[in-house]
């Protein structure tokens, strides 16, 4: 028998033992112990799982809010580190709607007519990324960035027929490492492109292509923060069949013309910066559009519209042919639980700021973002070590080593830029620093002093 | 009758905005002389609204749309129990979603620390000793533990293995992850008591299987009862067994895949541990494995010296990173409240509840209910509408109908191997009034079935929107709407 004080932990059970005895009977066995009698003796634990004891809500709550307190976070200190992770400001408006517990505590909508909510919602998620990317579909969400990039080259392989990848080296070394585990069971080969000058070298791509080249990589503005030449990269890819695949920043559209300008074939990107808590790397939000051409080889969910048995405007999951539910072993992709309100909460910001607001969003971080660049070009012992346009991230070469910079910002409440070095050997005391919307005029010029 | 909800992008006039941005505070550049003018966007065709626009659209859609919170939800696999409110609350603090994944570790050794202790509590639970808790949701976990498998086979030498066994009733994302990672399925099947036919079985296994991937209790709801003759037939043949824990809810605490004989394993933090799902997602799928399989975790593991938590990447036989950064932390965080609220003898309480729910719907609704597997179920159970079948009322049918009286549907259709499936899963948190309100539904519609049929063939009647056309959907695709 268990006492009041322990059943007073779970107010998340609702059974009495009064339920309980009655539900037995009904069930025709004596206790819930019989109920458990198809596990077999040797593949029971025998004793309760050695985890710390329950507690009162209370008690959770102050021991959660322990542990928060032993990390320093992006309130109290000032960011100038992005590098795939972003500080931009998050509007009320995101938090209030994603916190209904209508569209949180909800599934996938597998039953149209009672989802039309998250249905609507993801079919103006998938407007809202085409209009962005300049695309012609898109899917619900992928889980971020990197795998995204992964899911993109093993369509390209299956669209086709070939195994070569292409990726440069100026696309975010973590999506590198992902796309190579991604591809690694698969008959694939990733090849990687050199950067010159801050940028995918143009010159250097027409003599690795060739027409066993599935798809050519790149980052807009790619890892350094710099605008690749998408015309050019776009025409070598297309020239010999390759299909383009661009990562982008949602952000960075608001001012740059989109890939699909240039013809990209596949979009996919980071969608953490649309309104989505920065949270220590995760939930984020993988984009993924393409041409309609290639619909079928999709990975993931997507909704359309179609009517009702009324012919009232209605949404559904479509396409489902291509999933792993119906497809099994054929399926485009294994994908099945996705990022669905994390792109909500990107539907809403996209929104809320709309054709203005992010275009305005877009030209300040640009506009913080050079007039930083700036001033630490005029310190002594800094240098810009290339001459590409850049967008909300700039690399500064420093004479001193990067951990002692960021060690004299950090004493002072600032996280300095990312240390290159530990990514590109080449690279040494090379920074890359991140300006967005969020930083004051005051907090660039105090970061720039400590230097 | 409820009205079509405009889409955001009919509402939008120009000159609206729903965010007030704050001004140019430096020296502004002449945009012009750093960006080629082929870069620069011409036209950017996002809606204009303003922020009472906004809240109202979206929560008028969030009223068009069933949820735990407003709706008993018996979607069998998927264990939609509640989703604790504190978890929010703790998930929101500043201290955990105002982190920057890449600041320094000396700055987030909270984070550092709940992660690695999650990972214990999730070893203690799988009975299982490495972790990673850096996959994004089951189907990624999936991916992970069978890439890890990979890598075993091939640190050994051993590229001859090109099979993966998969179960006539497993859920699609056991083979869709195998053939992803460049294996041949070869499906196992079922005996007459639903579970897996451990002589067909041995007729299956040999050198080239590299593994077997097994749900246990399987998608019928039953436990596998030679769950370790099953994993002794595969080792005998030099295979690893992957334990898909999708329904661990009906074991917690009780059962651990590890002393079942698995080498590897899925959790699903969104179903067996609360974290809210999202309208499908973010979840999160952490992976347990045996020590032997540890050299193989996905980089960064954690490393714990001295209390002194640290990201290692050093790892030479890893199969390589799988997210971006660590996986949805702020999901991990929300899984770590839940374990802590509950403790050790609250998975036993949740276990109990989760399969007694269940055992009392089937015995209650296999009165009306062709149940092809009577045996007593765990957290879940499947019955068939092939009765209704011949009255011209199908599993599909049936669950269109819930939806009127207020229940969400069971997964239906599902798994294959049993005709018109209806498969129903309770959990923990539903009383006994909503299941006795669930079975007097089930059996009115069972009433319906044989009265008046079209009541049930035409259903949904009170929804915002009657019966979906998917058929259309697919023959005309409209996946977008654009705007100017």
């Amino acid at each position: 028998m268990k006492d009041l004080s322990s059943r007073s932990k779970l107010s998340y059970l609702p059974l009495t033992d009064a339920d309980r005895a009655l539900m037995l009977k009904t069930i025709g066995v004596p206790d819930t112990d019989a109920l458990f009698e198809q596990i077999p003796k040797e593949a029971r634990l025998g004793r309760p799982p050695d985890l710390p004891a329950g507690m009162a809500e209370q008690d959770v709550v102050s021991i959660c809010e322990g542990i928060a307190a032993r990390n320093r976070h992006l309130a109290d200190l000032t960011c100038f580190l992005g590098a795939g992770a972003y500080d931009h400001y998050v509007p009320a408006v995101v938090e209030s709607i994603v916190s209904r517990s209508e569209f949180a505590t909800t599934y996938t909508p597998y039953q149209p007519e009672a989802s039309q909510g998250v249905l609507q919602s993801i079919y103006e998620y998938q407007s809202l990324i085409c209009a962005l990317t300049e695309m012609e579909v898109s899917n619900a969400s992928l889980y971020d960035a990197a795998t995204a990039i992964g899911e993109a080259a093993v369509m390209a392989y299956s669209v086709t027929g070939r195994s070569r990848v292409l990726v440069s080296k100026a696309v975010h070394p973590h999506y590198r490492q992902v796309l190579r585990t991604y591809v690694s069971g698969l008959d694939m080969q990733v090849e990687e492109i050199d950067y010159s000058e801050g940028v995918t070298s143009a010159g250097l791509l027409p003599a690795r292509l060739s027409e066993d080249a599935a798809c050519v990589i790149v980052q807009y503005p790619n890892f350094f923060g710099c605008v690749e030449p998408l015309a050019p990269l776009t025409e070598a890819a297309h020239s010999v069949g390759a299909l383009m695949i661009v990562c982008v920043d949602p952000i960075a559209l608001g001012l740059l013309t989109p890939p699909g300008a240039f013809g990209a074939d596949i979009v996919v990107g980071e969608g953490q910066a649309l309104g989505v808590n920065i949270g220590f790397g995760g939930p984020y939000l993988g984009l993924f559009a393409c041409r309609m051409e290639h619909v079928w080889h999709i990975p993931g969910r997507i909704v359309g519209a179609t009517v009702d048995a009324e012919g009232r405007r209605s949404y559904t999951l479509t396409l489902q042919t291509r999933e792993q539910h119906i497809r099994r072993e054929k399926a485009t992709s294994n994908i099945c639980t996705n990022q669905a309100l994390v792109a909500l909460a990107a539907t809403v910001y996209l929104s809320a700021l709309g054709k203005n607001g992010l275009s305005h969003v877009a030209e300040l971080c640009f506009q913080k973002a050079h007039y930083a660049r700036d001033a630490i070009a005029e310190r002594d012992g800094f240098s810009l070590p290339w001459p590409a346009p850049f967008f909300k991230e700039f690399v500064v070469k420093s004479e001193k080593p990067v951990s002692e910079i960021n060690r004299k910002l950090l004493d002072n409440g600032i996280i300095g830029g990312l240390d290159l070095g530990q990514y590109y050997p080449e690279l040494k005391n090379h920074v890359l620093i991140c300006v967005t919307e969020k930083r004051t005029k005051e907090e660039i010029d105090r970061m720039v002093e400590l230097l | 009758m409820m009205r079509e909800e405009t889409l955001i992008y009919e509402i939008s006039r120009p000159g609206r905005v729903g965010c007030a941005l704050s001004d140019l505070d430096v020296p502004a550049t002449e945009i012009r002389n750093e960006l080629q003018e082929k870069y620069i966007r011409e036209r950017l065709p996002l809606p204009e609204v303003s922020e009472p626009d906004v809240v109202r659209h979206f929560t008028r859609l969030s009223q068009r749309q069933f949820s735990i919170d407003t709706n008993f939800y018996p979607l069998g696999s998927c264990t939609m129990k509640y989703n604790p409110k504190v978890n929010e609350r703790i998930a929101g603090s500043p201290g955990f979603a105002m982190l920057h994944p890449l600041q320094p570790e000396e700055t987030c050794q909270g984070a550092l620390a709940l992660m690695y202790e999650l990972e214990r509590y999730l070893a203690e639970i799988a009975g299982m000793e490495a972790v990673t808790l850096q996959p994004a949701a089951g189907a990624q976990g999936e991916l992970t533990g069978i890439m890890m498998i990979k890598a075993y086979h091939r640190s050994k030498g051993d590229d001859g293995r090109k099979v993966i066994l998969v179960p006539d009733s497993a859920h699609g994302t056991n083979p869709a992850t195998a053939a992803r990672s460049g294996y041949q399925v070869r499906k196992v099947p079922s005996n007459a008591r639903g579970t897996v036919d451990l002589d067909a079985l041995r007729e299956l296994v040999g050198p080239d299987v590299a593994g077997m991937m097994l749900t246990n209790p399987n998608t019928l709801g039953l436990f596998e009862e030679d769950v370790i003759e099953i994993c002794e037939t595969v080792h005998e043949a030099g295979g690893l067994m992957y334990c898909d824990g999708a329904n661990m809810n009906a074991i917690l605490g009780r059962s651990r895949p590890g002393d079942m004989g698995f080498d590897v394993m899925h959790f699903n933090l969104h179903k067996t541990f609360s974290t809210p799902h999202g309208g499908g997602g973010p979840g999160a799928g952490p992976v347990a494995a045996k020590e032997f399989l540890r050299p193989f975790l996905p980089v960064p593991v954690m490393d714990n010296i001295d209390q002194e938590y640290r990201l290692n990447y050093d790892i030479p036989l890893s199969i390589g990173r799988m997210h971006s950064f660590y996986g949805n932390f702020l999901v991990m965080v929300r899984a770590y409240a839940y374990i802590r609220s509950l403790g050790a003898q609250g998975m036993l309480e949740v276990s109990e509840s989760a399969v007694l729910n269940a055992n009392y719907l089937m015995a209650k609704l296999r009165e009306v209910y062709h149940v092809p597997y009577d045996n007593l179920c765990m957290h879940e159970f499947v019955a068939s509408a092939k009765e209704h079948k011949k009255r011209g009322v199908r599993a599909m049918d049936i669950a269109k109908r819930l939806l009127d009286f207020g229940f969400h549907a069971p997964t239906i259709y599902f798994p294959l191997i049993v005709e018109e499936a209806l498969m129903i899963e309770p959990t923990e948190t539903e009383s006994k009034e909503t299941l006795d309100a669930f079975i007097e539904a089930m059996i009115e519609i069972d009433r319906e079935s044989k009265e008046a049929p079209e009541m049930v063939t035409n259903s949904p009647h009170e929804t915002t929107v009657r019966r979906v056309d998917e058929a259309t959907a697919a023959r005309r695709l409209n996946l977008r709407c654009v705007g100017e």
